[in-house]
């Protein structure tokens, strides 16, 4: 189902949000207050079997704490939390068929590299012999075979990691829960450990879910992302659908870099929307997207604030004038060259500030650019590839 | 000429690093002063023989320079024998009892909220404030017959046992059970206080982790904590034996006269007997024995720091 997420794209419609055939883990309504601080609203999401969901959202959203109610450090004020169909409350986290790969890998100092993924498997009820093939799998999965005597301050960053993916995987959990697992490395470990991570997950079919705060991170790992914001669920779905087709401002906003317009319907055509865009001096055309559509019903007409959402590397830029619809001219403000890209900041006589991506496809030298600093430009986007949102909610 | 050049010379040695040296020096100065030279008096003393001079004790006569019969009436006197062994029997009781006690009480000192921590860490050394002489007489009142304390566990116990069991007063005091009582009381808060720094710097996503695979409270504090705890528990154990071991003012206050601690019999025998020799014989003796948890203890923490394990494959 992975593939099956990461190749959709383009112009068709996303597949439904929740391809759920056996909801493995469903949580119900679950709110968390702590104090008068409520740190999760009324979330409702499901999870299937084997499958790598993300928990995406800044500092204080509530990913941590829907996290912590799921492996039983915190119980939840309201709502249920069902995971292979049995009903969570009450279940103390000793009983839990879930274990956890902390933030901080909380490896036990006091005890070896094999002593410290040996430690779940004591209670459970296996000869010492199936034990010690379990732990030897386990170190042969991480590769950390010739580290088993080793204490945990005596290796590095990385294999700590690791370390602290085989101990929570050694007692074979029906659901793994890794809180920032990346987050502690840096950043060229970071991208060679989650391949490492997506493998062993691929490899032993155990269901994930993820707390992340960055977005990178999230789009790779995952097959389905849920946004979380101010202890809300803003939107589910694999990262393609929460790239291009985002539900609402907060979730375009969040997930890459985007530029959002205010303006007002004109006139709908089919799923063909003319929209009056001030900040581009006069009207645009954009199609607009099934969950719009979705959320208005058929109450979208004329008058309607909308706004229009574009992401840098879907608008062109160019020299002259294009001889399409949804084109304006502009001045390059700034100007990042990154060698394989660029990336332009354009302000519109307006006023408003437009980010441009370009793939610099042609070598060209310092005077062969698409445009240099203050250079006239003329900008452009094709009505498919555009995002329309409803202007008046965040 | 040479005397300004020189007061430069000095001034420029003290703010280059004589100042740093000064600071480093300092507290060995302070040992050297108030610990070792008069360790080193003590040792020298109890080599001497006792004479009716003043002060009482001489070297040369019978035995010059090295005289051991201190050392040997230590071994010999069961008077000293059974005063040690009262004393490491009372001190070793009363170091399990605080530990006991202790433990506990550092562990609820962790897990409480902040301001309610200020409170109770005030409330252990809130003690320290009255003088500890009153406080062991607060003891003895408490304990003696006539007390009402003594009164009503008298009462209690009269009320359980069968009438011809029946006490008029528990005795209490003049025992090693008032000697133990009043040191754990005195020496609690030397208990808790290096308990609760060590497990204050415990990770408590550790006992989240140990409980996420799998182990209930008891196991998480048997597995995880308590060895953690282990350099805490010997820093606490050392500081309420040793001393507990040496007490003088205890066992003089509420111990059984007939069965003394060690320390009372060193101080009988500077004051009353004037057998100096013989006292620093003793004071020697006691400090030998008690250098050896101390070195125990560094011996573990060199190995805490140094693990063997260390050298495994790269």
């Amino acid at each position: 189902m992975r593939d099956e997420a990461k190749i959709h794209g383009g112009d068709t419609p996303p597949p439904p949000s929740a391809p759920t055939p056996e909801p493995f883990i469903r949580i119900e309504g679950v709110s968390k207050k702590f104090g008068t601080f409520q740190a999760v609203k009324d979330v409702s999401l499901t999870v299937t079997k084997g499958e790598v969901f993300s928990l995406l959202g800044g500092s204080g959203c509530g990913k941590t704490t829907l996290l912590r109610m799921l492996a039983g450090f915190e119980d939840p004020s309201e709502g249920r939390i069902f995971i292979d169909g049995e009903d969570m409350t009450g279940v103390p986290p000793w009983e839990r068929p879930v274990h956890m790969m902390f933030q901080n890998y909380a490896l036990f100092p006091h005890m070896t590299v094999e002593k410290n993924i040996r430690y779940g498997l004591k209670h459970d009820p296996l000869t010492d012999a199936q034990r010690d093939a379990r732990v030897r799998e386990m170190l042969e999965l991480v590769q950390l075979t010739p580290f088993a005597g080793r204490k945990p301050h005596q290796i590095s960053g990385g294999q700590r990691q690791r370390v602290a993916l085989a101990r929570a995987l050694a007692r074979q959990p029906k659901l793994l829960l890794l809180d920032e697992p990346l987050a502690a490395l840096d950043k060229k470990l970071r991208e060679q450990t989650q391949f490492e991570l997506m493998n062993i997950q691929a490899r032993t079919g155990v269901t994930f879910i993820v707390v992340t705060h960055d977005q990178d991170e999230a789009m790779t790992l995952s097959d389905r992302i849920a946004v979380m914001d101010k202890g809300v669920v803003r939107q589910i779905g694999s990262p393609t659908e929460i790239y291009e087709y985002p539900d609402n401002r907060f979730v375009a906003g969040f997930i890459g870099a985007i530029t959002l317009f205010d303006g007002t319907l004109e006139q709908l055509t089919g799923d063909m929307a003319q929209i009056a865009l001030p900040d581009w001096g006069g009207s645009v055309t954009a199609h607009t997207l099934p969950n719009l559509r979705a959320r208005f019903q058929d109450g979208l007409a004329a008058g309607q604030a909308l706004t229009l959402a574009l992401r840098p590397e879907k608008i062109t830029i160019s020299r002259s004038k294009p001889d399409v619809a949804n084109c304006v001219a502009g001045v390059v403000r700034d100007l990042g060259y990154f060698g394989k890209d660029s990336l332009y900041r354009v302000v519109l006589p307006s006023g408003a500030l437009v980010l441009v991506h370009a793939v610099n496809a042609r070598r060209t030298g310092e005077s062969g650019r698409v445009a240099d600093w203050e250079d006239d430009v003329w900008l452009s986007f094709d009505p498919d590839a555009a995002i329309l949102l409803d202007g008046l909610h965040p | 000429m040479t005397a300004p050049a020189q007061k430069r010379g000095l001034a420029h040695w003290f703010h280059r690093r004589g100042w740093s040296d000064v600071m480093i020096a300092t507290p060995y100065v302070w040992l050297l002063v108030f610990f070792l030279a008069p360790f080193l008096i003590v040792l020298a003393m109890s080599f001497a023989t006792r004479t009716p001079t003043a002060p009482p004790f001489s070297f040369g006569g019978e035995h010059p320079l090295l005289n051991l019969t201190g050392y040997a009436r230590l071994f010999h006197d069961t008077l000293y024998i059974r005063a040690f062994v009262t004393s490491l029997l009372n001190a070793g009781l009363a170091t399990i009892l605080c530990l006991l006690l202790g433990y506990p009480m550092a562990l609820a000192l962790i897990r409480v909220s902040a301001g309610w921590r200020n409170v109770l860490l005030m409330l252990v050394i809130l003690p320290f404030w009255t003088s500890f002489l009153l406080r062991v007489y607060a003891w003895m009142g408490l304990m003696g017959s006539n007390s009402w304390f003594n009164k009503l566990l008298t009462g209690a116990y009269n009320a359980v046992v069968p009438t011809d069991w029946a006490l008029r007063a528990i005795p209490m005091m003049h025992s090693n059970f008032a000697v133990v009582l009043v040191t754990v009381y005195t020496y609690l808060p030397f208990m808790i206080l290096p308990l609760y720094a060590n497990l204050e710097r415990l990770d408590l996503t550790l006992d989240e982790a140990a409980m996420d695979l799998g182990s209930r409270p008891l196991r998480v504090f048997w597995d995880v904590t308590l060895p953690q705890s282990i350099p805490g528990i010997i820093a606490g154990a050392l500081l309420v034996f040793i001393p507990a071991a040496g007490e003088l003012v205890i066992p003089s206050l509420v111990g059984d006269a007939a069965r003394p601690m060690i320390g009372r019999v060193i101080s009988d025998e500077f004051s009353a007997a004037r057998d100096w020799p013989m006292a620093s014989s003793i004071a020697v003796a006691l400090l030998v024995l008690m250098v050896f948890p101390m070195m125990a203890y560094s011996h573990y923490q060199a190995k805490a720091q140094h693990d063997p394990t260390a050298k495994g494959t790269s």
